[in-house]
Formats: C-alpha cells, sequence, structure tokens
C-alpha cells in the first residue's frame, strides 16, 4: 500500500525540501501519532508505575514521599477481613452477574433480531440503563429499594407477597413484614447489587450479540430451516459456534466492567449492612486509599484486579490476531 | 405450521415486553417521580406508578433555583466540551497515521492502544489523584479535563483507526496522482470521508466523561467543582434528607438525550467494541 506513493514523493521533494519531509510517510506517521502517544504514556503509564511502587511502599496523605519500600502493606491488606470480603464479593458479584447476563443478553438478542412496528423505540427502552451514567441509573434504583417507599415492595405488598398496612391477620409470603429492606441486611444487599449490575451491562452485551447475529449469513439460516431442524439445535449446533467469538467479546467486557467496578455498590449499599459486608475490591480500596489518605494500602487493595486484567487483555489479543489474520 | 408461527411472534412480544420493563422500568418511576407532590409520593400505600394527586413543577424548580444542578450540569459540558477537542486533535492524526502509515508496528500499537483503554479507572484513582496535587489541580474541573483524556483518546483512536481501515486507500493515492501531497489528500480527501467516524467518537468521547464516576469523586470535593455524575449523587442528598423528586429529575434529564444520541451512534460503537468480530 505504501510501495505506490513512495516515487510520488521523492518527485516532490526536488521543489521545496519542506514538503519532502511532510510526504515522508515515516516522519509524518512519528508526527501524527506522539501527541497521544505521549499523552496517553506519560499520564497512564506514570500512574500505572506509581500504583504499584505506592502498593511495595508505606505512603500516605500525610507521608507522600516513595523512601521506604516493605512487604508489609500487602501483608496487612491480606490479613484484614474486609479486604478478604471485598476479593470474594468481587468474584461472586462477578461470576453470577455474568452467568444470568449471558443466558439473557442471548434471549433478548434473540428476539430483538425480528422485525416489528416501533422495533426503534424499544431498542432506546432497552439502551436507556447503559446510555445513562451509572451513578443516576444507581441512585433510581436506591430508591427502587427504599425501605419504606420501594415500589417494587409495593407490588409485593398487593400480590400478597408481602403484608398489607395497617391490615391484621394477614400473612405476607416472602416475608411476613410490610417491607423486604432490600438493603437492609447482607444477603438481600447482594442480590441487589448483582441485579443492578446485570441491569446496566445487559444492554451493552445484548446490542454486541445482536451484531454477531445478525452477521450471520442468512444463506445458513435458510438452509437450516429448510432441512427442518427445530430451534433449539438450530441454536446449539449453528447459531452458538458462529456466535462463540463475539459471544466471548461481551462477556469480556461484562467481567472487566463488573469486576472493577465501584460505583454500583458505593451509590446503593455504601459497603453495607453491616458495614463493609457488600464492599469490592475498588470501593475498598477508596475508602482506604482516599478516605483515610492510606495511598499505599489502597494501591495494594486494586492490585488484585490485575490478574483477572491480565487474562481479559489476554484472550481479548487472541481475538484480535484471529481477526487479523482471517 | 401457521399457528406455530403465530405461538413463535407472541412468544417473541411476550420477551421483549418483561425485558423492558426491566430495563426502562426505574425511569419510568423516575419520570413519574419528578412531577409527584411529596404527600403523593411519601405515602406508602399510594400506587407509585400513576399520580394520586396532580402533578406538579416544583421539584424542577427546585432542582434549578435551590440546589447546583445547573453548576454541575454547566461543569458538565465544559469538561465534556474541553475533552471532546483534546481527544479529537490527538486521536484523528493518531488513527490515520495507525490506518494508514504506521505499517506492520501500526497494527501492533493499535491493539496496544485498545488495551490502554481496558486499564479501568478504579485502578489508578490513588496514584492519578496524588499526581492531581502535584499538578495543582484538585477541587477543579482542570482535573477532570486533563486525566479523562487518558481514557477517551485511546478508545477513540481504536474506534477511528477501524473506520478508517474501512476506507480504501485509492482514493488519496488518487489524490496524490492528482498532485495533491500526502497531507493535502487527507485533508481534502480523506477528512470529508471519515467524517462520520469523527462525529462518532466525538459522541462517545463525551458520554464516557459523562459516565465517569470515580476521578471526579477522588479529584473533586467542592460542590460548586462537581459535575453531574458526582453532585447528583453526594449533593443533593444531605445527611439524611434525600430530594428524591428532583434526584430523579436530575436523572431523567440526562438519561433520555444520551439514550437517543446512543441509539443513532449504536451501530458504529459496536463496530469498535468487538474488535472486528463482526464483519458488518
Amino acid at each position: 500500500m505504501s510501495a505506490p506513493s513512495v516515487p510520488q514523493s521523492s518527485q516532490v521533494i526536488e521543489e521545496t525540501p519542506r514538503t519532502y519531509w511532510l510526504d515522508s510517510e515515516r516522519f509524518l506517521s512519528i508526527v501524527m501519532l506522539s501527541p497521544a502517544a505521549v499523552y496517553v504514556l506519560l499520564l497512564v503509564g506514570i500512574p500505572f508505575v506509581l500504583a504499584i511502587l505506592f502498593a511495595f511502599s508505606d505512603v500516605t496523605v500525610g507521608d507522600p514521599t516513595l523512601d521506604h519500600f516493605t512487604l508489609d502493606t500487602f501483608q496487612r491488606v491480606l490479613t484484614d477481613p474486609n479486604f478478604q470480603r471485598a476479593l470474594s464479593n468481587n468474584v461472586v458479584f462477578t461470576l453470577i452477574s455474568q452467568a444470568i447476563m449471558v443466558v439473557l443478553a442471548n434471549v433478548l438478542a434473540v428476539a430483538l433480531t425480528r422485525n416489528f412496528p416501533g422495533k426503534w423505540f424499544v431498542r432506546f427502552l432497552i439502551l436507556l440503563p447503559w446510555a445513562t451514567p451509572i451513578a443516576i441509573g444507581a441512585i433510581g434504583w436506591l430508591w427502587m429499594f427504599d425501605s419504606v417507599y420501594s415500589p417494587i415492595d409495593w407490588i409485593f405488598r398487593n400480590l400478597g407477597l408481602l403484608k398489607q398496612i395497617g391490615v391484621t391477620g394477614q400473612v405476607g409470603i416472602l416475608k411476613n413484614a410490610t417491607n423486604m429492606y432490600w438493603l437492609g441486611e447482607p444477603g438481600l444487599a447482594m442480590f441487589s447489587v448483582i441485579l443492578v449490575q446485570i441491569w446496566r451491562m445487559l444492554p451493552m452485551s445484548t446490542v454486541i450479540i445482536m451484531a454477531g447475529l445478525t452477521s450471520i449469513s442468512p444463506d445458513i439460516r435458510d438452509a437450516v430451516q429448510i432441512d427442518g431442524v427445530g430451534w433449539w439445535r438450530e441454536w446449539r449446533e449453528v447459531t452458538l459456534p458462529l456466535l462463540r467469538p463475539i459471544l466471548l467479546v461481551a462477556m469480556l467486557f461484562g467481567i472487566i466492567f463488573t469486576f472493577t467496578d465501584m460505583t454500583v455498590v458505593y451509590v446503593l449499599t455504601r459497603g453495607g449492612p453491616p458495614p463493609n459486608t457488600t464492599q469490592v475490591l475498588a470501593s475498598w480500596a477508596f475508602i482506604k486509599g482516599i478516605q483515610s489518605g492510606n495511598l499505599s494500602e489502597g494501591a495494594a487493595t486494586v492490585m488484585f484486579m490485575l490478574p483477572v486484567l491480565l487474562g481479559v487483555a489476554l484472550v481479548m489479543l487472541r481475538i484480535a490476531r484471529r481477526t487479523e489474520v482471517s | 405450521m401457521k399457528s406455530g408461527r403465530i405461538g413463535k411472534a407472541t412468544l417473541n412480544y411476550v420477551v421483549i415486553t418483561v425485558f423492558v420493563i426491566f430495563t426502562a422500568f426505574p425511569f419510568y418511576w423516575m419520570l413519574i417521580a419528578t412531577f409527584k407532590t411529596s404527600n403523593d409520593l411519601y405515602k406508602p400505600a399510594n400506587n407509585p406508578f400513576v399520580f394520586n394527586q396532580p402533578p406538579t413543577l416544583e421539584n424542577l424548580k427546585l432542582l434549578f433555583n435551590q440546589t447546583n444542578y445547573l453548576d454541575f450540569v454547566i461543569n458538565t459540558l465544559v469538561v465534556g466540551i474541553v475533552v471532546v477537542v483534546i481527544t479529537v486533535v490527538m486521536a484523528v492524526p493518531a488513527a490515520y497515521s495507525l490506518a494508514r502509515l504506521a505499517g506492520r508496528w501500526g497494527e501492533r500499537l493499535g491493539i496496544g492502544m485498545f488495551m490502554v483503554y481496558l486499564i479501568p479507572p478504579t485502578l489508578l484513582f490513588i496514584p492519578m489523584s496524588r499526581v492531581v496535587t502535584i499538578l495543582g489541580l484538585r477541587d477543579s474541573i482542570l482535573s477532570q479535563i486533563v486525566i479523562y483524556p487518558t481514557f477517551t483518546i485511546p478508545f477513540c483512536t481504536w474506534l477511528l483507526m477501524g473506520f478508517m481501515k474501512s476506507i480504501p486507500s485509492d482514493v488519496e493515492e488518487q489524490a496524490m496522482v492528482d498532485g495533491y501531497s500526502r497531507l493535502g489528500a487527507i485533508w481534502r480527501v480523506m477528512f470529508p470521508l471519515a467524517l462520520p467516524g469523527i462525529l462518532t467518537i466525538i459522541v462517545f468521547a463525551f458520554t464516557l466523561t459523562m459516565h465517569e464516576f470515580i476521578y471526579a469523586l477522588a479529584f473533586v470535593t467542592a460542590s460548586a467543582h462537581k459535575v453531574i455524575s458526582t453532585g447528583v449523587t453526594t449533593e443533593l442528598i444531605r445527611g439524611d434528607v434525600f430530594f428524591w423528586q428532583s434526584i430523579m429529575a436530575a436523572g431523567i434529564l440526562v438519561a433520555v438525550p444520551v439514550a437517543i444520541v446512543y441509539n443513532l451512534f449504536l451501530d458504529r460503537f459496536i463496530a469498535g467494541f468487538t474488535l472486528g468480530a463482526v464483519k458488518g
């Protein structure tokens, strides 16, 4: 691709030397690339290195000089039961929400590939959770889960799942109270966090899978349908194998965004209740590193995201390579 | 056969309805709550999905007159616009360079850019907040203006690179045969063709800055300098006092326009996100 333009540019040099430099592809590519590369390298690279250095030091906001390197920080972080809980919450939240989401996103994507009137509006409604800043979406859910006025509880009361207000002698099926107190006990609070994670990631996974579905050639579908195969076999033996790379991409993004998120927990539960039972790595690091000013412990906490991130990055690289070859 | 087909279509509608209720339900509720009187809202027996009392505009008035919401909106717009300008200035040449000029190592650098986007803010916010302090940008929207391009540039460069690769290189080569220099060809021929891609990165750079939460929370604590995502979640809740209807109004005013824009640009966004694993 570059070959035909080389003699072209060498003809131009004979006129003015300035155009020579601007027509040299190597020079031009460096000039055009370096502002972005330098910006990102400086402002991501330096903090990234700092994060690692912080984790192996004892720096705090009060004493921010990197003068003493130690493994004690890691030891302190690892033996803290709140950290252990945060790490296991992270794994639980990510695994459960991703497992449920892959199923839901597939069902929704298949349903949406059909044409029907008002599809544009339906797509708009389904995109809402993804388009909205998650902090705002989580605030909406905070009210959904309110201990007294929760609209979900109102539905449950009217379905007989909860006790009606002021009615004596009636028993709620789910709970013998007028409210669920969604964010009031650890089990339900964890359920709520998982629900909101699914809610906010579902649109993205669905549209990614939809893109994969529409890229499957209609010829293949027609051929399968002429053979009279049932939908389950069609999905399992034709759609799924063709969809696998795209499904993987959707899952990898889901894993990254869920595993590294702190907004949902921060807004919904603030890590409680009781304190620090629904904490995740990021929110725990925020409390340690920003609110308590213990930079080194905060940095050491988020270091435990790295294995997952590296794993995801490696799989992404393989996908990128494979699509490059084909 | 025919009844089977009708059954399938009905099932389809049922599935879609259930999902729409799940995704849009909180927003429907936010919309209703925006216009509800407190008497109506704070009565657990009232149906929360309809107006039990006539709707009111008081909550919107409170939001704009008695809170810093307008400041949050202005800060969000300023941060968004300046970050978009920085991003476009840096990402457009970088994307062109990676798509056309840099050859084999351009391919690798392109993937490297994408990998940088995968580094989450939650991994970097602690050292970033040190960097912000050292640069003297704490409690100023300048901190966000400087730091946000660290995620918008990689993402937008990657997205635009894919877009530019899909434009055949013949068009610039023809322009150069016609006597344009490489820069002239880029400006006169490539730029107009890449305009839809550039528009896409403008939209997504802007919305990515709107969505950001943890940097904004860590860098800025002064109320007047907050953006929507942090301001609404921290400032409209004072101690135990929640301005619920105004909070919902603040949310819905942001959610709807952004969702409309997303809907318009969705297909290009997906193409970039899927690493070319989908070829439309």
